[in-house]
């Protein structure tokens, strides 16, 4: 393992970390049934923790397999009710929900960042935002369902069971409930373990909406919690956003059943750089395809195949920007890389950069002092990387990019397909009509020219190949949760 | 001593990559008076090595080449009407007309222009999946199969498909139609054989993107769906369509089934 020395910083940055104060969260959070928060059928209480500082931030009830059926039944006792209810109804009880995420921005922000170690300018920025939208864009949907499914009738599924991951829990959790909301169904939603905090919020959102009790249900709890919901009788649909091993069982766990599945798994997402692409924002771009939350995104850019005539110059530029990245408090509002959401997490990032030096990959790590206590992972390059380590097919989820050369565009075309995954990939060159043609060429469900990790609930979302099948954003996120009457 | 014409029989075979040919096993079935191939799974995974090969250059090919060569298929169908059950190939004529005409019209129903907020031209385009496998209800022998074949290779997808195990001639004869309709080799490619057998070996194929399962047996369902999950496939049940109104009336669900939507991102200024 090769440390290098960081580039010095010529100016020092005060601490910016932002208030705290205006956050108000209980000490202790039970399940979200029925419109009411309610004690758990057996009393199991998980303190959820700040990766930053692995303090306990609030007690959370874990859902165990009576209180799934409880949840269940609540559901589909509100469902007829909430699916008779005149769509422009629906529609505005979305709205509301949108308006409230967007007045409590800010303490949502600091909570998404206490709970889940990311950096507050990200979920300031990108996650709540970008939750509102989407409840905003689907809210839209709600009475205009038969022109996204081209001018045809169409009924609800019914009760539908969600499963979300702890990367972007808010934003997560409302990409899935605004279209099964919309379209009439009732929701079971799982938060990750690691990250109940802002779902729990959102369910007092949805009671100061003053949402028909029933219609969302919020059921913190870990694996078992959404194994029981996955096999839960009465449930019509699952929607699954998380690990490939984890989205495998699920499906497999469906056989033979008539229950729908969408699922959303992970990545090993090729970022392009072609020799006439502006490199310096190539760089910007590198960075925030694989730096951004800590790389803990499904769709981050991994496995970054750089062409060899500008291989060198972009290494260099790349790692001369790495050593800018301001690592730490995920509060400041100056940090750019946070916390490592879990220890769990943290290990398997760790496992995997040990394989990659083993396999003889050149490592480099920036060279930074990180806090003594909570989980961190200084961002991380590997090169001379070949295409079999596993450093350049596993799925990472931390800041570790492995790269990659190739010599020409079909080159870059087959290394960038050569994966069991097809969530994404980015495309750097000036030329438009180049990009077009790469862009086409690749096997990923989205493909970003000249930028990465930008996300918009009008734009569908989701993979080829083992990253999952349905999308979510735009018209076609309806669909799943549709039954279309011929 | 009057002496009537002796008939020449057709030896039937499997349609692999373009060429009719025996089962590499070398067994056979009885079907009616005729001897038919009973594929192996090594012919299962050699048809999955033909679609592969033949799906890159297919999914290339423009819409309005693609509508044609359906057409020509709806063509070369009706003027071999005769080979088939006289209902059913009519039907089944049409809903290759009716598919040929998707080609070109799928993109802008399922795609379009995302009104993102920020300066890029997004838009979401359906793509084909890739390579299929269809498992043929038994009857109706030939609707039946078409109906599923068709949305598949509209969207642009290659296709492995099992036939009905009861009634395999119509299948086979569909081959011989379809192998001059200017189909690319190992764009659909047929076998015949035990259900049980080549079934579970095609949706266990690690290179099969999307299984379309109209066999409507429950169990086989089931297995098919754990097979699916080990690569995470797509999978369709159907009921098996016996009319032209069944395999219409629900082509965009068809039709999405077998489809990759793809997001991109451009952007607009610097």
């Amino acid at each position: 393992m090769t440390i290098e020395s960081r580039t010095s910083i010529v100016w020092e940055y005060a601490p910016a970390p932002e208030s705290a104060d205006h956050v108000r969260l209980k000490d202790r959070y039970g399940l979200f049934i029925d419109g009411d928060f309610r004690e758990p059928a057996q009393a199991r209480y998980m303190p959820s923790i700040n990766p930053a500082t692995e303090e306990p931030i609030a007690e959370v009830a874990w859902a165990g397999p009576d209180d799934v059926n409880r949840a269940v039944a609540s559901a589909r006792a509100a469902h007829p009710g909430w699916a008779a209810l005149p769509a422009l109804e629906r529609s505005k009880y979305l709205f509301r929900i949108a308006r409230l995420i967007q007045e409590r921005a800010r303490e949502l922000a600091v909570v998404e960042t206490l709970d889940g170690g990311k950096p507050l300018r990200e979920s300031r920025d990108v996650d709540i935002p970008l939750a509102a939208a989407h409840f905003f864009h689907y809210a839209g949907w709600a009475d205009k369902l038969r022109y996204g499914v081209n001018a045809r009738e169409v009924a609800p599924l019914g009760v539908v069971g969600q499963i979300v991951p702890w990367n972007f829990p808010l934003l997560m959790a409302a990409w899935k409930l605004a279209p099964a909301l919309a379209c009439g169904n009732t929701a079971i939603l799982k938060p990750a373990e690691t990250t109940p905090l802002t779902a729990l919020l959102l369910a007092e959102i949805c009671r100061e909406a003053e949402l028909p009790a029933g219609v969302v249900t919020i059921l913190p709890g870990d694996g078992a919690t959404g194994a029981a919901l996955v096999r839960a009788p009465g449930v019509d649909k699952i929607a699954f956003t998380g690990s490939t091993a984890v989205g495998r069982d699920i499906q497999a766990a469906l056989a033979g059943r008539d229950t729908r599945l969408t699922l959303e798994l992970g990545g090993k997402s090729a970022n392009i750089v072609f020799e006439d692409a502006a490199l310096d924002q190539a760089v910007e771009g590198i960075v925030n395809g694989i730096f951004f939350n800590q790389g803990h995104v499904c769709c981050a850019g991994s496995r970054l195949l750089i062409q060899e005539s500008v291989l060198d110059e972009v290494i260099a530029k790349l790692w001369r920007r790495m050593g800018l990245l301001r690592i730490g408090d995920p509060l400041d509002k100056n940090t750019d890389v946070g916390a490592i959401n879990s220890a769990e997490q943290l290990q398997r990032i760790e496992t995997l950069v040990a394989a990659g030096e083993e396999e003889g990959a050149l490592r480099r790590t920036v060279a930074c002092e990180l806090p003594e206590r909570g989980y961190w992972f200084a961002p991380t390059l590997f090169t001379d990387v070949s295409p079999a380590h596993r450093i350049a097919v596993e799925e990472i989820f931390g800041p570790v990019v492995s790269v990659l050369s190739f010599r020409t565009q079909a080159e870059a075309i087959e290394k960038a397909n050569n994966s069991r995954y097809g969530l994404a990939a980015g495309i750097w060159t000036d030329k438009g009509a180049k990009a077009f043609e790469v862009a086409s060429a690749l096997k990923a469900g989205v493909v970003w020219q000249n930028t990465y990790n930008h996300f918009d609930p009008t734009a569908a979302f989701g993979g080829y190949k083992e990253s999952g099948f349905g999308r979510e954003g735009g018209p076609g996120g309806l669909r799943p949760y549709l039954r279309v009457l011929s | 001593m009057t002496s009537e014409r002796l008939s020449v029989r057709k030896t039937y075979k499997l349609w692999i990559g373009g060429a009719f040919v025996r089962s590499e096993s070398g067994r056979y079935d009885r079907a009616g008076s005729h001897n038919i191939p009973r594929a192996s799974r090594k012919d299962v995974r050699d048809a999955v090595a033909a679609a592969r090969k033949a799906a890159g250059p297919w999914a290339a090919r423009t819409a309005y080449n693609r509508g044609q060569i359906l057409y020509r298929a709806a063509e070369a169908l009706e003027s071999d009407a005769d080979r088939f059950d006289r209902a059913e190939v009519a039907a089944a004529v049409d809903v290759l007309v009716h598919y040929a005409g998707w080609t070109d019209k799928f993109h802008a129903v399922l795609g379009g222009i995302n009104p993102v907020a920020a300066p890029f031209l997004s838009f979401s385009v359906p793509e084909p999946t890739g390579v299929v496998g269809v498992i043929a209800p038994d009857e109706p022998e030939l609707l039946g199969l078409v109906a599923e074949l068709a949305p598949v290779l509209a969207v642009g997808n290659v296709v492995v498909a099992i036939l009905s195990e009861q009634h395999p001639l119509a299948g086979l004869d569909l081959a011989e139609v379809l192998g001059v309709a200017d189909i690319p080799g190992g764009v659909v490619n047929l076998l015949s054989g035990r259900r049980g057998e080549l079934a579970p070996a095609l949706g266990g194929h690690r290179d099969l993107n999307a299984i379309v399962d109209a066999a409507g047996e429950p169990e086989l369902s089931a297995d098919l769906d754990r097979l699916a999950s080990e690569t995470i496939k797509r999978v369709r049940h159907a009921r098996a369509v016996t009319s032209y109104d069944a395999a219409v009336d629900d082509a965009l669900e068809r039709i999405d089934a077998v489809c990759e939507l793809k997001t991109a991102w451009h952007p607009i200024g610097a």
